[in-house]
């Protein structure tokens, strides 16, 4: 009775799939197992970890590894650090995206490829650049220094890797969006009457905000969260150029599992927290869009009868 | 005089899109520029609206040149090919735009854009966003959206072509209607001679970036100035014919052609309407056959073979088609009515001549 009724569901799936493009059910549920797995595995479980770690020792403890001066100072500087980076690379981005999808120049690809280095050279050589260029031996180091000047192992060392580690997140996102904005828009608003600065408020912003919005949570995110290149830069001077993740770094190294884990499941929160902002933008837009869909249909039904009766007196009227 | 164009030449680099072109449109006119793709007809309209700069020449809109005039202070309403609707806003966003740019009163704005969504028929779609409309509703949004801040000019970028045959006839038939309504100066740009001939009062016809001709529909059917117009609007018939002793021939079919010397080749032309057919093979000098019928609804057009194998277009009402008892592979007789003689492209025509043979069935060209 039981295996008649599985094969029954099977035939129905089998006509509800399209001409036989559809898996069998078992290699559909193997795929799912399998990512199911790995994502439990590998990225719920040790996230899941992190906050047990962290409040291991109870909430007391867990709060005194928080408030803690040096913790304190490195979160500071963590929260300063994306502050200071992501709209900069935003104005960086939305130019370097405007540039790129709007005009064609020489040089064009070669700033197409540069924008990307970020994302393929290793964080620490990305550091070491930077010290090669600001530090005491570096390129500029004497200059630096005869003016007092400090950015390696000071604040704006670190922001300035942070800049360049996330340089390639907003305009990534916003050239792809750029380009399928149509510059006819533009020149629609710039007909109407907008000035340049108004069409790129009102038209070009709006169409890309999205891209925008979901450029800004990656650079913050990774702003945030940036060890290899700030580690190079940093110095790591307790309670100064301490980000986040090397104050977590630091404690795990000095045997302090449990202050460790407790700012790093305060890392792990803003990460998570900027993943529900993004999660909840995605559902918004969706929403709108669905709202406007159902206000098309309603009034779609409420004009169709009114529509259709002149018709139907033509014919009556005929004989 | 609503515009005016003065010996306006553009540049794209090398090409010459548009080659010092003069004309002019009356306060109120509804005018067609018309031409193949490639001709230089939306590099003109997007000239007048500030969109291009004119390489030389100059433009001006009542009487004003604008020429060093931006885009924004043109008071021109443009309208494009795909509409270019601001996708993020709704219809009473789209439209409302042009008047919150020029800082309207928001009272005032509302009232702008209801008369406009009647105007248009568009009552009931403020809210939609262009996404959720159809073609047709897209475009009478992106006309409301031009037609807000109350232009001068109103200009078209092929307003027909985004949209399917039939609602297509539909809003040919209603930018008529809405341009006696509004009486506001429009050019619109077609490429479709059909179109230009039934929608405007005037039509300028371009090809390769020159100004070919302008005139009525009429005009430019009945009179055109060269042959490249005479080919362009409606159907032709075109033969080169070989001189010899003051007569073209080609094939078996011959025309007087004096002044022309001996062994000179020239190009004649004749509309389908001038081939006259009767069933009687003695009643016309040259025999044919009918090769193939085309049902055009009221019209027929048919393709006639000669003896000597040249193909013609006729064209004929249906009852006509009947009187004559024809079908395809029936042998008829044939004479040429009327003809042109159209020599070279870019020179002017010669007159409309009339066939001197045994035409007792005269009647003028019809359309």
């Amino acid at each position: 009775m039981a295996g008649y009724v599985k094969r029954s569901r099977q035939t129905n799936g089998h006509t509800a799939s399209k001409g036989g493009t559809e898996e069998s059910p078992f290699f559909k549920w193997l795929l799912i197992t399998v990512a199911l797995l790995f994502s439990i595995l590998f990225l719920l479980l040790p996230l899941v970890n992190v906050f047990a770690q962290a409040l291991s020792k109870g909430w007391q403890a867990y709060w005194t590894a928080l408030s803690e001066p040096d913790a304190w100072a490195a979160i500071k500087l963590t929260l300063l650090v994306a502050a200071i980076t992501v709209p900069l690379n935003v104005v960086f981005g939305l130019a370097a995206a405007w540039a790129i999808a709007k005009f064609d120049f020489r040089g064009k690809s070669l700033l197409n490829t540069l924008i990307d280095l970020p994302f393929s050279v290793s964080p620490v050589v990305a550091g070491l650049m930077y010290v090669l260029l600001f530090g005491l031996q570096g390129y500029f180091g004497r200059w630096l220094a005869d003016h007092e000047i400090k950015i390696i192992f000071a604040v704006p060392g670190i922001v300035i890797a942070t800049i360049f580690i996330t340089f390639p997140f907003v305009a990534r996102e916003l050239i792809p969006v750029m380009q399928a904005t149509r510059s006819e828009q533009e020149q629609a608003a710039l007909t109407l009457g907008a000035t340049g600065w108004q069409t790129f408020w009102r038209v070009t912003l709006p169409s890309v905000k999205w891209g925008l919005l979901y450029g800004i949570i990656l650079c913050n995110a990774r702003a945030m969260g940036e060890f290899g290149a700030v580690s190079v830069v940093s110095g790591h001077i307790t309670g100064q150029t301490d980000t986040m993740p090397l104050r977590i770094e630091k404690l795990y190294q000095e045997y302090n599992a449990a202050a460790a884990f407790a700012i790093a499941s305060l890392l792990a929160l803003l990460a998570l927290l900027t993943l529900g902002i993004k999660t909840f933008l995605e559902w918004k837009q969706e929403r709108d869009y669905e709202r406007a869909q159902r206000a098309a249909e309603s009034y779609e039904d409420s004009t169709a009868p009114t529509s259709r009766e002149p018709e139907i007196t033509a014919v009556r009227s005929q004989p | 005089m609503s515009i005016e164009l003065k010996s306006v030449s553009k540049q794209f680099g090398e090409v010459a899109a548009v080659n010092n072109v003069t004309f002019s449109v009356n306060e109120g006119e509804l005018l067609a520029l018309l031409g193949p793709s490639g001709g230089g007809k939306t590099t003109v309209l997007r000239m007048i609206a500030g969109l291009e700069v004119p390489t030389e020449g100059d433009i001006y809109i009542r009487g004003q040149r604008v020429n060093d005039i931006k885009v924004q202070k043109r008071n021109i309403g443009f309208v494009f090919q795909n509409y270019a609707l601001f996708q993020n806003m709704n219809v009473f966003k789209n439209i409302a735009f042009g008047l919150k740019i020029k800082k309207w009163k928001s009272a005032d704005i509302k009232a702008r854009v209801r008369e406009l969504l009647e105007l248009l028929g568009l009552e009931g779609l403020d809210k939609r966003y262009p996404h959720q409309l159809s073609g047709g509703q897209r475009q009478r949004v992106a006309i409301a959206r031009a037609l807000a801040p109350k232009p001068s000019v109103l200009l078209l970028d092929e307003p027909f072509g985004a949209v399917d045959a039939k609602i297509r006839q539909e809003l040919r038939e209603w930018l008529v209607r809405l341009h006696h309504d509004l009486n506001v100066t429009t050019l619109f740009v077609t490429h479709d001679q059909e179109e230009a001939m039934e929608v405007s009062n005037r039509i300028v016809i371009f090809s390769r970036g020159n100004l070919e001709q302008i005139g009525t529909p009429r005009d430019v059917y009945e009179q055109p100035a060269n042959e490249f117009v005479a080919r362009f609007i409606g159907v032709m018939n075109v033969l080169e014919l070989e001189v010899f002793k003051n007569v073209g021939r080609a094939g078996e079919l011959q025309f007087p052609a004096p002044g022309y010397a001996d062994g000179e080749r020239i190009r004649i032309g004749f509309r389908p309407f001038s081939v006259q057919i009767s069933s009687d093979l003695n009643q016309f000098p040259y025999q044919a056959v009918v090769r193939q019928t085309y049902f055009l609804g009221v019209m027929l057009r048919l393709e006639l073979e000669l003896e000597s194998g040249l193909l013609l277009r006729s064209r004929m009402s249906k009852e006509e088609y009947a009187n004559l008892a024809l079908y395809d592979g029936k042998k008829v007789s044939l004479q040429i009515r009327n003809y042109r003689i159209l020599s070279r492209e870019h020179e002017p025509l010669g007159p409309e001549l009339t066939a001197p043979e045994k035409s007792s069935l005269f009647v003028g060209e019809g359309i």
